[in-house]
């Protein structure tokens, strides 16, 4: 099937079988292989990427519903070249060991402040109608869709609030 | 994942349409259980139909003072949606309790209505399972039936619901709006949506094969307090163990039954004047043990008077 996705700004036109999954579209056919398959089910947040802004799973997603959709992976966040604000706090507070779950990482909480910035609300929310702070456990509750093996966590969470501003 | 053709609808007449026309036809909004199931070959629909971007993904004031939920909202956007989150916070309670960010970012409305069961021994092909395979046995019955239900389970079947808005909706008694193939708009409690397993646990639902759900409606927001309380396994993005809604006098409970599962005894107990303890007492006359799954009426029996309370707090706070 013929979709066209914006891919990192980029039209990219895809002819694929309808199986094809976001992520492997991503990986196998556009060469972007920064996005990682961990589970492959929706459960560890690798594959975390943004579509349209909002973050998803792209292991859960077939290509061919993203026809018209903008999609940012982790080579649109940075290069090596010209790292983003959120990929030197990785590296200034080591907020990883083996690395594999760090673009997904990236991905899920440029995702992450966008809601806060829009004032969504999560489980930690206490009042629901005033005006949401990042704090630590808000912090740790929204990133609970992405694991880290090698247990970074206390630098992830550094490292997010490093680059939250007002948010936090 | 076997092979499949795709279709991508633009109005629901031609999406249920496509349903009747063809075998095997199954609809796909976010995907986020469905295309998981197709990995591990539980599901294998022969077409899909990808409803996605039908226009129904709205969230709009009723007439009578209600909201009407389009069946593509993603779970995100309800939950932080300002009316739900003013008028009908055990909504927005509990839709935050399930999942996690990135898959309430995709999952609809609908398909967290329709999402299937965590049952360990519906996930393993290996294993037998009346709900994946009819006549192939359960399980669960005699196995590893920790998280399995306490209410309304048969010999074919202790799976539970593992939705956590489902559970605030019956509460609110939100009610259903579908489309079925023939045309015909029909709307209906949403505590008449889904079944109770019985001798057929793979037929979850009272939809006609090819309906479609377009909508969910809240009657205005009734008197008194509401609260979702959910205890799990972990901290954060795991199935309920056990889950309760409560808005004013309804209570409703999660992760114990095949549907959400509205406590009559339990409510009926509570308007006769019996204290919050009595009352799901009463209700627990009819949960049943499987063996590894007693604790959970230990937990219900405790859960509900501690949302019952916290409601009524909320209430007087009004």
């Amino acid at each position: 099937l013929k979709t066209t996705i914006t891919v990192n700004g980029e039209a990219r036109e895809l002819d694929v079988d309808p199986r094809t999954t976001l992520l492997d579209a991503l990986r196998e056919t556009l060469g972007l292989t920064g996005t990682k398959k961990g589970c492959d089910h929706g459960q560890c947040g690798a594959c975390t990427v943004l579509v349209n802004g909002v973050r998803i799973n792209s292991c859960l997603s077939l290509a061919v519903m993203h026809d018209g959709d903008a999609v940012t992976t982790i080579e649109g966040v940075g290069t090596v070249g010209k790292l983003s604000a959120i990929q030197q706090a990785f590296l200034t507070e080591d907020a990883f060991q083996c690395g594999y779950c760090t673009p997904g990482q990236i991905c899920s909480a440029l995702g992450m402040l966008q809601e806060v910035a829009d004032n969504w609300p999560s489980q930690e929310t206490g009042d629901l109608t005033a005006q949401i702070r990042l704090t630590d456990d808000e912090l740790r509750e929204r990133m609970s869709g992405n694991i880290c093996r090698c247990s970074a966590y206390p630098q992830i969470v550094a490292a997010i609030k490093s680059v939250a501003g007002e948010l936090a | 994942v076997r092979p499949f053709t795709y279709e991508r609808a633009t109005d629901a007449a031609g999406a249920v349409k496509a349903a009747a026309a063809t075998p095997n036809a199954k609809f796909l909004a976010g995907g986020t259980n469905l295309l998981d199931l197709m990995k591990l070959e539980i599901e294998h629909p022969a077409h899909l139909i990808d409803v996605g971007r039908l226009p129904m993904a709205q969230v709009e004031d009723t007439p009578d003072g209600g909201l009407r939920i389009g069946a593509m909202a993603t779970n995100s956007h309800v939950a932080a949606d300002a009316r739900v989150r003013s008028r009908y916070p055990v909504l927005t309670q509990a839709i935050v309790a399930g999942g996690s960010g990135q898959l309430r970012n995709k999952a609809t409305t609908g398909g967290n209505l329709l999402q299937r069961t965590r049952c360990a021994y519906f996930y393993d092909t290996t294993k037998p399972c009346n709900k994946r395979q009819p006549g192939s046995g359960c399980g669960a019955l005699e196995g590893l039936n920790r998280n399995s239900a306490i209410f309304g389970a048969s010999h074919a079947c202790i799976a539970t619901h593992p939705s956590d808005m489902a559970v605030a909706l019956a509460a609110l008694d939100a009610r259903i709006e579908t489309l079925s193939p023939s045309g015909e708009a029909r709307a209906f409690p949403i505590i008449e949506l889904h079944r109770l397993p019985g001798e057929t646990p793979d037929v979850e639902t009272h939809l006609i094969p090819g309906e479609l759900i377009t909508a969910v409606v809240l009657p205005p927001p009734p008197k008194g307090g509401q609260a979702y309380r959910k205890v799990r396994d972990r901290a954060s993005y795991s199935a309920g163990l056990a889950s309760v809604a409560v808005v004013g006098g309804a209570v409703a409970l999660g992760a114990v039954a095949h549907k959400p599962w509205r406590a009559v005894e339990a409510e009926s107990a509570l308007a006769a004047g019996a204290s919050p303890a009595e009352a799901i007492a009463a209700e627990l006359k009819a949960a049943s043990d499987n063996g590894r799954n007693g604790f959970k009426i230990n937990l219900v029996s405790r859960l509900v008077p501690a949302a019952v309370e916290e409601a009524r707090q909320q209430g007087r706070g009004e």
